[in-house]
């Protein structure tokens, strides 16, 4: 039999997501899938799961959940508290969900996107390969109190608790770009004032891209108005009408026809995507051959992941009923799950 | 006779990218030499290679570093552009669309004809005269951009965006029609409305149109527009045949 996971309250940025549904740009629809793959990834190494498997993405808010089977789960991406039947979990790490216990994640407080997988993924029916919501595609809806979504089986549900050390990629900074088609649209002073201003990230952001605020002028390119529309990627940095940047991300369009300063690399856009707005960030041009340098396969990426993934250990501090538990007479030789 | 056409520029569209670009403005030229150059990489099958997607007048090659190196796709792409000729790529398929012109589902119809010099009957007579091409698929999943109408079609954009086109409206700018996939904003003139669906994501076919396709609209009445959106399995009146 199959489990679920049932809904009882959600954010309203809260999706099934995946590593997306890549090859169909030249039929208009973008690759979509999480906001922060990395974060799957994470997810995937702390509970030795499919990477896969499709999760939970919660867009600044969390929701409360429950499973009709027992299941471990993760918690990666943003910072957001979260309980089980009223005990705190850590982020970065994976913990053991009993049927019925209601897990309640809340506001983001650092990072925008969290991500709530299971051992066994949600399996929804693929659509087009993927299990990605893509909203702007009508694939998928947001979802709300009420919905329940097939859960895969935990095959190793007495696997001890795992952590990660907690993620670098929340908090903005020097982002790196590579050029683009259109770079050469702007002028030399143009590229060197965008290299050295500071942005903001402004609250105007989802799944499609972000808008970054800056004091002074905007960046603005030659003819930009008679640009013919050009096939467009995750990660580009857009300048709209007014001048103003907009780094496109995992559900963007696939065709625009505002001009391009240059490209986010892969390895940064998910700090793109996770910078709170009002966080502070900078663009950093490298050349290409430098830029292609940074790429690192998904199973490169995996196996450094599991490298530093080690058996969370609870901090007494974490421990809400800490003077209940029988600390002294419990003590046996340590090998009672090897002893016939 | 047009002017050649400039050499095509190869620049980095990501780490796993190139785009080359056959042009900087919009031309029927610029764009069935970037159809055809799709063709060719496609046909090339180019170790790594992982998608090859084609915009009004270039087309994205994306690579799988892990499988490929840029340099080595840059060469095979050079190649590639260097035996392109200018032979115009015939379509492999032509769609019949029906297409309502009004009086209930065209509310910019004579607007538009105006900003083109004709009558709304002139419009549709040729608008249903044209053999259109499907010259891109894109902005939303599956949405044709279909060119080009007469010169005296250049018309220009609204200066205010329409809050909400409807999946099916065909809309008019600048030399070219688009069916709508979904319902969405835009600046561009609404013309007539279809019951074809661009984008189906729940069929076997999610997306029945191809850059390439030529595509030829066939007015019909209202009444008859109602007809083909309430009945579901027929494509919305849609005929495709394969040319030979």
């Amino acid at each position: 039999m199959t489990g679920q996971l049932q809904i009882h309250s959600a954010g309203p940025g809260v999706t099934i997501q995946d590593q997306g549904r890549p090859g169909w740009t030249a039929e208009g629809l973008s690759r979509g899938g999480a906001a922060d793959p990395l974060a799957l990834l994470e997810a995937a190494v702390l509970l030795g799961s499919d990477p896969a498997n499709a999760g939970i993405e919660m867009m600044g808010m969390g929701g409360v959940f429950s499973t009709t089977q027992n299941t471990r789960f993760a918690l990666t991406g943003a910072r957001m508290q979260a309980t089980v039947d009223g005990a705190p979990v850590a982020p970065n790490s994976s913990h053991l969900l009993r049927a019925g216990q209601k897990l309640r994640i809340g506001g983001a407080q650092s990072g925008v996107f969290g991500y709530l997988a299971f051992a066994g993924g949600i399996t929804t029916d693929p659509v087009m390969g993927s299990r990605a919501t893509h909203l702007t595609a009508g694939i998928g809806r947001v979802l709300q109190a009420g919905d329940e979504r097939p859960l895969g089986t935990d095959k190793d549900l007495l696997a001890g608790p795992m952590r990660l050390p907690a993620s670098d990629r929340l908090a903005g900074g020097v982002i790196r770009i590579m050029p683009g088609p259109q770079t050469d649209f702007f002028d030399a002073d143009t590229l060197a004032r965008f290299t050295q201003a500071t942005f903001k990230r402004s609250p105007r952001g989802n799944r499609q891209g972000v808008r970054l605020d800056h004091d002074g002028a905007g960046f603005d390119a030659a003819g930009q108005l008679n640009i013919v529309s050009d096939v467009i990627v995750p990660g580009d940095i857009q300048m709209t009408g007014d001048g103003v940047p907009y780094v496109l991300l995992a559900e963007c369009q696939t065709i625009g026809g505002y001009p391009r300063i240059g490209t986010v690399i892969p390895a940064d856009l998910p700090r793109i995507a996770q910078a709170m707005p009002g966080a502070t960030l900078q663009f950093q041009m490298l050349d290409v051959t430098t830029a292609d340098a940074t790429v690192q396969p998904a199973r490169t990426q995996l196996a450094t992941l599991r490298k530093a993934c080690q058996p969370l250990v609870r901090d007494p501090h974490d421990i809400a009923d800490l003077l209940g538990y029988q600390l002294i007479s419990g003590v046996t030789p340590g090998d009672d799950l090897e002893r016939p | 006779m047009s002017a050649p056409l400039p050499a095509p520029e190869l620049r980095p569209l990501g780490v796993d990218g190139v785009l080359v670009r056959f042009a900087a403005t919009l031309t029927e030229a610029a764009n069935q030499r970037a159809l055809a150059f799709r063709d060719q990489v496609n046909a090339m099958n180019l170790p790594g290679v992982t998608e090859v997607a084609s915009s009004l007048v270039s087309v994205r090659v994306g690579f799988d570093p892990a499988q490929t190196a840029r340099q080595t796709v840059v060469d095979a792409l050079q190649t590639a552009c260097a035996r392109l000729d200018d032979a115009v790529t015939a379509p492999k398929r032509r769609w019949d669309i029906p297409v309502a012109f009004g009086p209930d589902h065209a509310p910019q119809l004579t607007e538009a004809a105006a900003l083109a010099g004709v009558t709304p009957e002139q419009a549709v007579t040729e608008i249903e005269a044209q053999i259109l091409r499907v010259i891109a698929i894109g902005f939303a999943p599956g949405q044709p951009y279909l060119g080009m109408l007469p010169p005296h079609w250049d018309i220009p954009r609204q200066t205010s965006l329409t809050a909400q086109m409807p999946n099916g409206a065909l809309v008019a700018a600048v030399r070219q029609l688009i069916i709508f996939a979904a319902d969405a904003p835009t600046g561009w003139r609404h013309i007539g409305q279809t019951a074809f669906r661009v984008y189906r994501p729940d069929s076997d076919t999610p997306f029945p149109l191809s850059p390439g396709d030529a595509v030829r609209f066939r007015a019909v009445s209202d009444s008859e527009y109602v007809a083909l959106r309430q009945n579901t399995d027929t494509n919305g009146g849609a005929r495709c045949t394969v040319l030979s």
